[in-house]
């Protein structure tokens, strides 16, 4: 009875478990093992293992400019997501339960719409026949139309609108445990809100915002559809170069090298970062 | 509590219509009468709903995302209901390291998650297959039904199912009768978001699915790629409207933020 108790834990999680090992866990292995061999143009994959795939991606400048935008588009959505999503998930604590009803819909129900119509939305804003070069013509402040698809500052702006929610999600859980009383005595000791908000608000809600960040920060650097279909075949990111490299050019070695140097790079900055937290931060988490 | 200051307001109406323009936007292009992407305000038609209907390949895709997203909802809760009552229930060796394992594809992102598929798919002879996309869409959709599973599970007073059994229930007797019902909400609700996320899901089925298993994202997805016409603007309206719904519903029984942050 006992020795078939302490099975059960074990029999009831190995379905998903296995299915896990099978379709995620062995992939990624053979993913990594693929990038150590070469590609030999005609054949496909060679025999010989190799770090050539990864010297490539490290002497290549063409593979540096490519990392390099991923990387700032990354850290700029990311700051772009804190500096509008934390006031907004602010004002939702605060507001009354009928308007934050539908302004929870407005929100966060883009989540889970596709991407794929979220950005062609985008593309209809944003093109030089697009919506906001209409009006801007119209009101005669500019005369060319301005060039704003297939620009970097055009995947940005999309990319703050695809990730947004999961930073006003982040911070505004962790708003709601906060006390409304330390805000309340603040403001009756003669705090103004400013000062309530600079104060007592932002630096309790500080692990929301990181956390928030680390998840937008992830999911912009691997992010394609959006950088696909805004920034057009020129403006290359590590995802749809390893798309072209799969589809187009048949290197699988290359795009799996890419990929493993993606992952590594995302998962340096988020342990990095969870390192900083917990120094810096260490009263707030107690 | 005092009131918003008027500048978080207007702020919080900005911030409402930039996220709420290019969804408009589509709606709106949809109703275009011209053979390119308009505004519909000189004259509005129904064209490309039209032109929609008899666009069977796209008519197969939505079919297509419909039975895979279905299946794999299905087969992810089949999976995450045993393994989250285990997590939420029981303390053994290797817990925290298993319930690490089955929440991973969360942190893989997708375009590596669909190269690795590819290659691994090739090598045992099924890509492009049906199989192989479901498998694929099960895996990634399986952490958010576990998240609400044990959620739900672990807000249950154990209590009552060993008062089921010290009066004699069977094992089988106390999940079907007692344990089921009481964490059927958290089951429905990761139903509803795995098939959400299954049918979205698009950049890791652009590697795994084939000419023949195209799903609807891809589809649309390589329409884009080639020309931006006003046909993308009534199958995405259509789209928003079926997803509109089931938020509706998502929002009334369990709440957005809730759901979508994995408690119930």
């Amino acid at each position: 009875m006992n020795a078939h108790r302490n099975r059960l834990p074990y029999w009831l999680t190995a379905p998903g478990m296995l299915v896990t090992l099978a379709f995620v866990a062995l992939p990624l292995v053979l993913l990594f093992s693929l990038s150590l061999y070469p590609f030999v143009s005609g054949v496909g994959i060679g025999e010989q293992m190799t770090f050539a795939n990864y010297t490539e991606i490290f002497s290549d400048d063409y593979f540096h400019a490519i990392f390099a935008r991923t990387f700032g588009m990354a850290i700029l959505v990311t700051l772009l997501c804190i500096v509008i999503g934390v006031p907004e998930a602010y004002v939702l604590t605060r507001l009354s339960e009928r308007w934050r009803a539908v302004s929870v819909v407005i929100v966060l129900g883009p989540l889970l719409i596709s991407v794929v119509i979220r950005t062609l939305g985008w593309a209809v804003l944003l093109g030089n026949e697009g919506v906001i070069n209409n009006l801007l013509m119209a009101s005669g402040l500019v005369s060319e139309p301005v060039k704003i698809m297939f620009t970097f500052t055009g995947v940005v702006i999309a990319m703050v609108h695809v990730l947004v929610p999961f930073m006003v999600l982040a911070v505004w859980t962790s708003l709601q445990k906060l006390d409304p009383a330390t805000e309340q005595a603040a403001q009756s000791l003669g705090a103004s809100l400013p000062t309530v908000l600079r104060r007592i608000v932002f630096p309790q809600v500080i692990p929301g915002v990181l956390s928030g960040g680390l998840i937008v920060f992830a999911l912009a650097a691997s992010a394609f559809a959006t950088p696909a279909i805004i920034g057009g075949r020129r403006l290359k990111v590590v995802p749809t170069t390893i798309y072209d490299e799969f589809l187009g050019n048949l290197n699988w070695p290359l795009g799996a090298a890419l990929a493993v140097v993606l992952v590594l790079i995302v998962l340096a900055v988020s342990m990095g970062v969870n390192r900083l937290v917990e120094r810096r931060w260490k009263q707030v988490f107690q | 509590m005092t009131k918003l200051p008027k500048p978080l307001l207007v702020f919080h109406w900005l911030f409402a219509i930039f996220m709420l323009a290019p969804l408009a936007m589509v709606v709106l292009v949809s109703f275009t009468s011209k053979g390119y992407i308009a505004m519909p305000f000189d004259g509005a038609s129904l064209r490309w709903y039209r032109a929609m209907l008899e666009a069977s390949d796209f008519i197969d895709a939505f079919w297509r995302s419909l039975g895979l997203a279905a299946a794999a909802a299905t087969l992810a809760t089949l999976m995450a209901v045993p393994a989250g009552m285990a997590i939420a229930w029981h303390r053994f060796a290797g817990r925290d390291t298993i319930l690490a394992l089955l929440l991973s594809p969360l942190m893989v992102p997708h375009v590596v998650l669909g190269i690795a598929l590819l290659r691994f798919l090739t090598q045992i002879g099924g890509s492009g297959s049906y199989w192989g996309l479901t498998a694929a869409h099960t895996v990634i959709v399986l952490p958010y039904v576990l998240r609400l599973v044990v959620a739900a599970a672990t807000g249950f007073d154990r209590s009552i199912a060993q008062a089921a059994q010290s009066l004699g229930a069977s094992g089988w007797t106390v999940f079907r009768r007692i344990e089921l019902p009481l964490i059927v909400p958290g089951v429905a609700g990761g139903w509803l978001i795995a098939f959400i996320n299954s049918f979205d899901e698009l950049t890791m089925s652009i590697f795994v699915a084939s000419a023949g298993t195209q799903t609807l994202p891809v589809k649309m997805y390589n329409h884009i790629a080639n020309t931006i016409d006003p046909l993308l603007a009534s199958v995405s309206t259509v789209m928003i409207v079926l997803t509109l719904v089931l938020m509706i519903v998502l929002d009334r029984f369990y709440g957005l933020d809730r759901i979508l942050s994995g408690k119930t």
